[in-house]
């Protein structure tokens, strides 16, 4: 048996800029601020639910068992059953899927997709050699084996290796990837700076309607997203220094405005059979119809963040749709050149352009920051909502992920 | 037993030794400790007494309700949990003098004292209606008079009021009604509707203070709480929420949006609300004089005007209310007796009991009731936020010395909130400790 899962709404905390007003909490933290608010909002206090998904990209050690942790200091019965999921920036919206599949199959009636990132808490390790010391310590039986192990020290070792942005197998930085890919497409800095702007006024004007009245909880005193800029310009955005591709062979259009910077931040989504929802009488804002994932090789020369570029087509292929079929889309701005050179190469590809009062019409992460894994779970609920105001349609979800990964989803209400 | 209130300095020294024979020495004020509602406690500290005098009618209902909530009725000669006297029979001056022989028996008692009297508005003879208008201030100086958290209140029991007399009786011998003092209130003939599985409540201003507490006591009581609040305030509303297994709704109640919203919501989520609690409310204190436009308009926006208009589309939407629903408006002391610096919000709180005498009879005939609580002296943000001076007054000036908690206030509600209450309706019911403010 198969039945589509109905997405009854979303919960998130403020996303906020690494190293503010977050610097002190964990992701853990993030996590059940973001699944206690939704468990508040649908009254789930005290229920067993058939699983909840969630991971974080940036993973302390301790981190092992993120989700479950979480939950055990949420309001929900500790009864509810979890597991972790990591495929950086796609987290958020992989988790949905699995727990959408999952109710698809009729094996859990309800569940809770999400993810956490805490930038300003990242997870630092030591050096190699300063790690195999200390776990030959740790075996030591003796006071002469112990001697021998500390004798291995050195000044050398004690030098902390904080995680970084970068590409484990070409060691660029994301941003210094996406700058290719922009070269690549002729992405032009105005065109980026619209984008950014675009992404702003929007996102001020849901907050400004009450949009996120029910699809967010203040925490910690935060009660919007604190990278907003409701008042910036494109004098403002066009002032700015690029920052990445500036030692390719053409213009470095990329700026600290038209990129994401580092955030921290949790979401989450409530999924769930329609006969659940309606026993409960919950509402059903929209229903995750399919998704895609995609992955390209970057290590020899794709974009980096091209994967959806690949998906998409092939999901809407399985739908028989093209761009022109869809009432809105959400495409992941994790640079502004990313989207632009997304929807230029759909369009390469035949599937239609993208009109600009379709994309992105609540703000995306350029103006609400990007806590890497929450972003997918950020988008799903904001886009469900999006089309249950509008009465009815289909959207598209399109989230670029480090690895060369990404995943689109097929949203209908 | 609850000691002094947090926030409470003088009343939590008085009870040290030092403090207590300083206060002996001085005079000073020394606030008893109030018994109040624990899961499983008694009903009452001792047996109880019920004496009815001339042509007393509610005896036997009285005894009964008393002896079947737990409490025993043999007298004998020590402290007494509780006295009633149903003086609702009196009809002549000498009659009254009846009371006098009560004084043995008021000497003796340790917690509640009731008076039942008639509804003085329906005694046509004029020397019968100034003897049962005369009960009132008979029981508001007794008030004052008793010590040791001892209560005094006025029971005015209309023709056919069976159901209501008993859960009235009940509720004012318990602790939950620890901090209602010196008051008179109305107990009408109204009957409960069919109770369903889950009885549902709205509480507005949920996230902290009366709101929250009003949220645990209606979760207690049986109920799911719905518990509203402005987005800005949505943390602390999960909280409270998840602890009570309610759920929340961010909502500006002033919004435009707003009735609407909570209508809906109320319709499709829980096929209704039994219960709707308007106790959001703000305080922007100033002098008339400097008053401006501001903080005229949404003290009066958010305490009077959102009230009206929730209440007005909750009425109009088909679902939104539960049938037998309840709403409690919380009006307040100063509303009563007016309050330096607070004007605006005076006449707001004024206002809401207007509101609940106009919609009582409209309602009733809809089988809705409508009710108002004064909460006096409580120990919440918003008092904290007092100068000192000010609200050290505001704690000593009632007869129990000290200030309430929201949790006294929020067992009001729940009892007015109570099927079994609905013969209570358009009342004013003051928490307050009998402040003498406005008394």
């Amino acid at each position: 048996m198969t039945r589509r899962a109905a997405i009854v709404g979303g919960n998130r905390t403020p996303f906020v800029r690494a190293g503010r007003r977050y610097a002190h909490v964990s992701a853990q933290d993030l996590l059940v601020a973001a699944l206690d608010g939704l468990v508040a909002r649908y009254g789930l206090a005290g229920e067993r639910l058939g699983e909840v998904v969630a991971g974080a990209v940036l993973k302390h050690s301790r981190d092992l068992n993120l989700t479950r942790e979480a939950v055990l200091s949420t309001a929900l019965d500790p009864a509810t059953p979890t597991y972790d999921v990591q495929q950086a920036c796609a987290t958020g919206l992989e988790t949905a899927v699995l727990v959408a599949n999952k109710i698809a199959l009729g094996q859990i009636e309800a569940g809770i997709a999400g993810g956490t990132d805490s930038a300003s808490d990242a997870p630092i390790a030591v050096d190699d050699g300063l790690r195999h010391v200390l776990l030959e310590l740790s075996r030591a039986r003796t006071v002469g084996q112990r001697l021998a192990a500390v004798s291995k020290l050195r000044p050398g070792q004690l030098r902390p290796l904080p995680p970084r942005n970068a590409e484990a197998r070409t060691g660029l930085s994301m941003g210094e990837h996406a700058a290719r890919t922009a070269l690549a497409s002729g992405v032009s800095r105005v065109a980026q700076d619209e984008l950014a702007l675009a992404s702003h006024r929007n996102l001020a004007a849901a907050y400004e309607r009450g949009f996120f009245d029910d699809l967010l909880t203040p925490y910690l005193g935060v009660r919007r997203d604190d990278l907003l800029r409701p008042d910036t310009t494109l004098e403002k955005l066009a002032a700015l220094k690029p920052v990445f591709g500036r030692d390719l062979d053409g213009e470095a259009t990329m700026t600290a405005g038209n990129s994401t910077p580092l955030t921290d931040g949790a979401a989450a989504v409530l999924l769930a059979s329609d006969e659940w929802a309606a026993q409960r009488r919950l509402p059903v804002l929209a229903h995750l119809d399919d998704a895609e994932t995609a992955a390209v090789d970057h290590v020899h020369g794709e974009g980096l963040l091209t994967a959806p570029v690949e998906a998409a087509p092939r999901l809407l292929a399985r739908h028989g749709l093209t761009l022109a079929d869809l009432d809105l889309v959400e495409v992941h701005e994790a640079f502004a050149s990313t989207v632009l050179a997304t929807l230029s190469a759909w369009e390469g590809k035949g599937l239609g352009t993208v009109p600009r009062e379709k994309l992105n019409v609540a703000g995306s992460s350029l103006a609400t920051g990007h806590p890497f894994a929450a972003t997918g779970a950020r988008l799903l609920a904001t886009t469900a909502k999006l089309l249950h105001e509008r009465g009815g349609g289909k959207a598209l979800i399109s989230v670029c992920a480090a690895g060369g990964q990404g995943i689109v989803a097929l949203v209908e209400a | 037993m609850a000691g002094a209130p947090a926030g409470d300095p003088y009343g939590t020294f008085v009870r040290t030794g030092p403090g207590r024979f300083l206060a002996a020495r001085t005079g000073l004020p020394r606030p008893p400790r109030l018994r109040r509602y624990e899961e499983g406690q008694d009903l009452l500290t001792g047996p109880a007494l019920v004496t009815g005098l001339s042509g007393a009618r509610h005896v036997d209902t009285v005894r009964e309700t008393l002896r079947a909530a737990g409490a025993s009725l043999d007298a004998g000669t020590g402290n007494l949990g509780a006295l009633v006297v149903d003086a609702s029979g009196l009809r002549t001056v000498d009659q009254l003098g009846e009371l006098l022989a009560t004084a043995p028996e008021f000497k003796r008692t340790r917690g509640r004292v009731l008076v039942l009297s008639a509804v003085p508005a329906d005694v046509e003879d004029p020397e019968a209606r100034a003897v049962q208008q005369g009960l009132e201030g008979f029981v508001r100086s007794l008030g004052k008079e008793a010590r040791g958290g001892t209560t005094v209140n006025l029971l005015r029991v209309a023709d056919g009021a069976t159901t209501s007399l008993r859960s009235a009786v009940q509720f004012f011998c318990s602790a939950r009604s620890a901090y209602v003092d010196g008051q008179p209130l109305v107990v009408g003939p109204g009957e409960p509707r069919p109770v369903r599985d889950q009885r549902v409540a709205v509480v507005t201003g949920a996230a902290q203070g009366i709101g929250a507490a009003t949220a645990e006591v209606l979760a207690r009581t049986g109920h799911h709480v719905v518990c509203v609040d402005i987005a800005a305030s949505g943390e602390k509303l999960a909280a409270v929420a998840n602890r009570v297994g309610g759920s929340t709704l961010h909502l500006d109640v002033t919004a435009d949006s707003a009735p609407r919203t909570l209508a809906e919501h109320l319709a499709d989520r829980f096929e209704g609300a039994d219960v709707v609690v308007h106790n959001a409310g703000i305080t922007r204190d100033r002098s008339f004089v400097n008053l401006d436009e501001a903080a005229w308009g949404s003290v009066l926006a958010v305490n009077l005007g959102a009230p009206i208009r929730l209440t007005t589309a909750l009425l109009d939407h088909p679902g939104a209310l539960a049938p037998g629903a309840r709403f409690v408006c919380l009006s307040s002391m100063n509303g009563i007796a007016g309050a330096k610096g607070q004007t605006n919000y005076s006449t707001s709180k004024a206002g809401l009991i207007g509101l609940v005498q106009a919609l009582a009879g409209p309602l009733s005939e809809r089988g809705f009731a409508v009710n108002a609580v004064a909460p006096g002296f409580i120990e919440t943000p918003m008092t904290a936020a007092m100068p000192p001076v000010p609200r050290e007054l505001g704690r000593r000036t009632s007869s129990l010395q000290q200030g309430g908690l929201p949790v006294d206030v929020a067992e009001t509600i729940a009892w007015l909130a109570q099927p079994d209450a609905a013969g209570v309706d358009g009342q004013v019911l003051r928490v307050c400790g009998q402040n003498l403010l406005g008394a």
